[in-house]
C-alpha cells in the first residue's frame, strides 16, 4: 500500500520509524509520515490506533522509544512543548486547557512568555483572531463562552506564536456543522500561506473535503497513504479498520408501544455556577424509540442525563416517570430495578473507573438490579466475584472488547472497547429504558458501528431509547425522533426523516423560533 | 534548574510489593548514621534498638500492649483514607473514648459486675464515634476540610481530659495527684497469658484488622468504601453516597479509636490520667500507611512501630540517648515510605533550563 510519489518539495516534517513503546504495548511502531509545506495533511485512525501518541511525540509530550523526527531535514530531539512550539510547532488539543473564570486575553497570556503586557497580547490576539475569521472578544469571560469561541481560543493561542505546522485534534467534535464550516476556511488561509496542518478526525467526510493528503493508521502502524479526495469514504473506513464497516440497518419500523419514559414540566435549577439550569423539559418516549437529543455541547446535555438517571433526584417525583411509575425522588438504583439503563458522557471517572477491573467495573452499575446473582450472604452482601466475572467475560464477548489479559484494569483499554464493555454492560440486563449520553464520543468507526446498531436493536425488540448526541451522522442514523437541547431548553420533537441536517445544526445554534409553531405535530 | 516528578507509565509490581522493606532499610541506615553522629557505635545501637526487646518473654507482652492501639486505630484510619477522608484526629477519638468509657468505673467505683467491663468498652466506642461525628458533619454540612476540623479536636480532647482529671473527676485521696481512682478490678481489661502484661486489647486488634480485611476484600461495602475512594462521579453513578460514606468512615475509625482509648486506660494503666498515650493516634497514621492501607499489612507494620516505642525505652536505659529518638525513627520511617511509594510512581527528571538570548524573537 505504500506510495511512494511523496511532495516534490522537501518536507516541512519528518517522522523516520518513529516508535514508543508503553511496556511492552508498541502504540506506535515504525511509523513514516512527511508533512510538506502548506498541506493539510489527515491522520486517520481507529481509537488506539496510536494518533495521539504520535502527535504527543511530535508536541514533545511523550519521548519516542525509537526512531527520529526530522524538522526540515534536520534530526531534532523534542523534550517539551515548548521546545515543539520553538520548532514552529503548535497544537489544539481535544480537550481544551482552559480557565473559565478568566478572560479570552488572561488565558491567552498565561500560555506566554510573562514580559508581554496582557494589553499588548490582547491586541495582537484580537488582530490574529479577525485577520484568520476566528472573531474573539479578548474581554469575554470563557465560561460564557461556546465550545466553538472556546476552541478559537486554543486556535489563536497556537497561532500566536507563528507555527509552521498546527496539529489539530478532533476538531470538529464539538462543533455544529456551521462552526465547522467556519474552521475550514480558516484552515484553508492557514494553507494559503503556506502554513501545514496535521489533521486528526474520525469524520471521513470532512477529511474528504479539506485534506490534501492522507496517512492512516492502525495497531500503531501505518496502513496506507492516500489523497483523500481520490478515495470514498467507505474506502477509507476500511483502510482504518481493516474491514468494511457495516452500515447501521434499520429496517422497518415496528409498532409502537407504551410510553416507558416520561418528563413533565421538569424544571432544575443549575447546582454550580457554571452547570445550565433545566428549564421547563417535557419528552415521552415509547417502546421501540430512539429519541435522540441534539445540540451543542454544554447546553444542559450533562444535567438532563443526571436528573434522567437519579444521580440527581428532582423535589417533584411526578416530573419523571419511567414505566409509568413515578420516580423523580427516587436515586438510580431504584430507577435501575424499574428495568432502566445508563451510559454516562465521561467513560473515565464516572462510567468506570479506570484503576479498577472491567469485572468490578461491572459491579458498579449492576450490584443492586442483579444483587441475586452477583451478591450473596445476606446483609454481609458478600460479592461473588466469580458469577461477576464471568458475566463480564460474556458481555466481552459479545460486544467484540478487545483486551489484555483477563480481567484487565479500565483504564487499560482504549476509548472505543472500554465504551463497548460500558453500552454492553447496561444492554446485557436487556434494558427497558436505556439512556445514553454520548455513545459514541472518542470512538473509533468500528466500535461506533456496533454501538449504534446496538441500540437500534435494542429498540426494535421493544425497550425506549434517548440518545443525547452532539454527532449529527449518529442522531440521523439511529434516532426515530430528534429534539434540541439549547440553553437548557429541550425543543419538541421532531420525526427524524423529516429533518435535514442544516434544520437541526440552526436549532442547535439556539435558532428554533421556526420551530415552535410546528411544535403541535409532534405526535 | 528545576527538579520534576514524572508519572511512569508502569510502576513495577516488584518495587510497589518491596517498598515498605525498602523503607525500613533506608530508615536503619539513616538511623544508624544519626547514632554514629551521636557519639555511638551504630551497630550496637541499633541492636540494643531493634533486636533487644525481641529476647524477652515479658518484652514480647510490652510489644503487643503497644502494638494494640497502632493495629485498631490504623485498621480504622486505612477504611477513612481509602474511601478519601482524611481522618487526622484519632488521637482525639482515642482520648474521648478513654474519657467516656472510664464514665462508669470512676463515677461508680463501688459497682461491681461482670456487666461493667462490657459496658465501659461500648461507651468508649460510642465516644470515639461520636467525637470523629463532627468534623463529619462539618465535612457533610458545610463542607469543611475534615483535615483541619480533625486536627484541631485533638487539642480539644486532651485539655479537656486534663482538666477532668485535675478538677472533678480527682481522686480524693490521690495525694493531690491529677488521676483519678483505681479502677475495681472487674474494670480492668484481663491479660491473656501470665507471662506478663499483654490483655485483651491486641485480640480486639487482630479481630478487628481481619474483618476490615474480609470487608475490603469480599464485601460490597468495601467495593463501595474503593470505589468513592477513587471517584466519587463514579460512586455516585453505581448509587453510592459520598455523604454516607463520610459518616460510615468517621464513625467506624473514630469507634475504633475510642476502643483503642478505653482499653489502653482500663488495660494498661488502671486509672485516668492526663497523659494516656505516647501518640497512638498520630503514629497510626504511619502504621496505616507502611501497611500500605491493607488491614493484614497494617498488623505487621503496627508491630514494627510498636518497636520503635520499645527500642526508644530501651535505648534511654542502655545506652543513654534519649526515648524521643523513638519519634525521629518514625518520622524517618514515615518520610521513606512516603518517598518510595512516590518514586515508585514518579521518576525525578531533573531539568537544566538554558536561559535562551534569543527567546524574543520566536513569539
Amino acid at each position: 500500500m505504500t506510495v511512494s510519489e511523496g511532495p516534490a518539495v522537501s518536507p516541512l516534517l519528518s517522522v523516520r520509524g518513529l516508535t514508543k513503546y508503553f511496556g511492552n504495548f508498541a502504540a506506535c511502531s515504525g511509523i513514516d509520515l512527511d508533512i510538506a509545506p502548506g498541506e493539510i495533511h489527515a491522520l486517520l485512525g481507529e481509537n488506539g490506533a496510536g494518533k495521539s501518541t504520535l502527535v504527543k511525540m511530535l508536541f514533545g509530550i511523550l519521548e519516542p522509544s525509537g526512531g527520529e523526527i526530522l524538522s526540515s531535514g534536520q534530526a531534532v530531539v523534542i523534550r517539551s512543548p515548548s521546545e515543539a512550539r520553538s520548532f514552529g510547532i503548535g497544537m489544539v488539543f481535544q480537550h481544551f486547557s482552559l480557565f473559565e473564570a478568566l478572560t479570552v486575553g488572561e488565558n491567552i497570556a498565561l500560555s506566554l512568555d510573562p514580559k508581554f503586557s496582557l494589553p499588548r497580547i490582547s491586541d495582537e490576539a484580537a488582530r490574529l483572531s479577525h485577520k484568520y475569521g476566528l472573531p474573539l472578544d479578548p474581554k469575554a469571560h470563557v465560561a460564557d463562552l461556546s465550545v466553538g469561541e472556546r476552541q478559537r481560543i486554543e486556535i489563536v493561542r497556537a497561532l500566536l506564536q507563528n507555527p509552521k505546522l498546527i496539529i489539530l485534534d478532533e476538531p470538529t467534535s464539538v462543533l455544529t456543522p456551521q462552526e465547522a464550516d467556519r474552521l475550514f476556511e480558516t484552515l484553508l488561509k492557514l494553507k494559503t500561506e503556506g502554513r501545514s496542518v496535521l489533521y486528526i478526525s474520525h469524520r471521513l467526510e470532512e477529511v474528504r473535503r479539506i485534506c490534501d493528503r492522507a496517512t492512516v493508521l492502525r495497531h500503531g502502524k501505518v496502513t496506507g497513504r492516500c489523497d483523500p479526495r481520490q478515495e470514498t469514504p467507505a474506502s477509507l473506513a476500511r483502510m482504518m479498520v481493516g474491514a468494511d464497516v457495516a452500515g447501521v440497518s434499520r429496517g422497518t419500523s415496528s409498532e409502537l408501544g407504551d410510553v416507558l419514559i416520561e418528563v413533565t414540566d421538569l424544571s432544575v435549577p443549575a447546582r454550580t455556577p457554571f452547570a445550565v439550569s433545566l428549564r421547563a423539559i417535557d419528552m415521552q418516549v415509547r417502546a421501540g424509540e430512539v429519541l435522540a437529543i441534539a445540540g451543542v455541547a454544554g447546553n444542559g446535555q450533562g444535567e438532563l442525563f443526571d436528573v434522567l438517571s437519579g444521580e440527581y433526584t428532582v423535589p417533584e417525583n411526578d416530573a419523571i416517570r419511567i414505566r409509568g411509575k413515578a420516580v423523580g425522588t427516587v436515586g438510580i438504583n431504584a430507577r435501575r430495578m424499574l428495568g432502566a439503563g445508563f451510559v454516562p458522557e465521561e467513560r473515565h471517572g464516572h462510567a468506570a473507573v479506570s484503576e479498577m477491573s472491567l469485572s468490578d467495573n461491572l459491579l458498579l452499575a449492576r450490584s443492586q438490579p442483579d444483587r441475586r446473582s452477583f451478591l450473596s450472604g445476606g446483609v454481609l452482601s458478600i460479592v461473588r466475584h466469580s458469577s461477576v466475572r464471568s458475566a463480564a467475560k460474556r458481555i466481552c464477548e459479545d460486544m467484540d472488547v478487545r483486551k489484555s489479559g483477563d480481567d484487565p484494569s479500565a483504564g487499560s483499554l482504549s476509548g472505543g472497547n472500554l465504551q463497548k464493555f460500558i453500552v454492553g454492560r447496561e444492554l446485557d440486563r436487556q434494558p427497558a429504558v436505556l439512556v445514553v449520553n454520548q455513545p459514541t464520543w472518542g470512538v473509533d468507526a468500528g466500535a461506533a458501528s456496533r454501538i449504534r446498531q446496538a441500540l437500534v436493536d435494542l429498540a426494535r425488540s421493544g425497550s425506549a431509547v434517548v440518545v443525547i448526541s452532539q454527532d449529527l451522522d449518529e442522531i440521523f442514523e439511529v434516532a426515530t425522533k430528534v429534539s434540541v437541547i439549547s440553553e437548557g431548553r429541550l425543543s419538541p420533537s421532531f420525526a427524524a426523516h423529516e429533518l435535514s441536517l442544516e434544520q437541526i445544526g440552526l436549532m442547535m445554534g439556539g435558532i428554533h423560533d421556526s420551530t415552535h409553531s410546528e411544535a403541535s405535530h409532534a405526535h | 534548574m528545576r527538579i520534576e516528578l514524572q508519572k511512569r507509565a508502569q510502576p513495577s509490581p516488584l518495587f510497589s510489593f518491596v517498598s515498605p522493606l525498602l523503607a525500613l532499610v533506608l530508615t536503619l541506615f539513616f538511623g544508624g548514621i544519626m547514632f554514629w553522629m551521636l557519639g555511638k557505635q551504630p551497630v550496637d545501637a541499633l541492636y540494643s534498638f531493634f533486636v533487644e526487646p525481641l529476647l524477652e518473654v515479658w518484652s514480647l507482652h510490652e510489644l503487643a500492649v503497644k502494638a494494640a492501639p497502632l493495629i485498631l486505630i490504623g485498621v480504622g484510619l486505612s477504611i477513612c483514607y481509602r474511601s478519601n477522608n482524611w481522618n487526622i484526629g484519632a488521637e482525639g477519638q482515642f482520648t474521648i473514648g478513654a474519657i467516656t468509657g472510664s464514665i462508669l468505673p470512676v463515677l461508680y467505683p463501688e459497682w461491681h459486675s461482670l456487666m461493667i467491663l462490657p459496658l465501659m468498652l461500648v461507651m468508649g466506642m460510642i465516644g470515639g464515634a461520636l467525637y470523629a461525628g463532627i468534623p463529619a458533619l462539618l465535612k457533610t454540612r458545610f463542607n469543611t476540610n475534615e483535615i483541619l476540623t480533625s486536627l484541631m479536636l485533638v487539642y480539644i480532647a486532651q485539655l479537656y481530659l486534663d482538666w477532668l482529671v485535675r478538677g472533678p473527676w480527682r481522686d480524693p485521696q490521690g495525694y493531690n495527684f491529677p488521676q483519678t481512682k483505681s479502677f475495681v478490678p472487674e474494670a480492668v481489661l484481663p491479660e491473656i497469658l501470665d507471662s506478663g502484661r499483654a490483655h485483651l486489647a491486641i485480640v480486639f486488634a487482630l479481630v478487628a484488622a481481619v474483618a476490615l480485611w474480609f470487608m475490603m476484600r469480599f464485601m460490597l461495602k468495601g467495593f463501595e468504601v474503593t470505589v468513592l475512594g477513587q471517584s466519587e462521579r463514579a460512586g455516585r453513578f453505581a448509587g453510592f453516597s459520598a455523604k454516607r460514606m463520610v459518616w460510615f468512615s468517621m464513625l467506624l475509625s473514630g469507634a475504633l479509636a475510642g476502643l483503642a482509648g478505653i482499653s489502653e486506660v482500663s488495660g494498661s494503666i488502671g486509672h485516668v490520667q492526663p497523659t494516656i498515650s505516647p501518640g497512638y493516634g498520630f503514629t497510626a497514621i504511619i502504621v496505616a500507611f507502611l501497611g500500605r492501607l491493607n488491614p493484614l499489612g497494617i498488623i505487621a507494620s503496627g508491630f514494627v512501630l510498636a518497636l520503635t516505642y520499645l527500642g526508644g525505652e530501651a535505648a534511654q536505659l542502655s545506652i543513654g540517648i534519649s526515648e524521643k529518638v523513638s519519634r525521629v525513627f518514625q518520622g524517618l520511617l514515615l518520610f521513606f515510605v512516603l518517598s518510595c511509594d512516590t518514586l515508585i510512581h514518579y521518576r525525578i527528571k531533573i531539568v537544566t533550563q538554558k536561559l535562551r538570548g534569543g527567546a524574543a524573537h520566536h513569539a
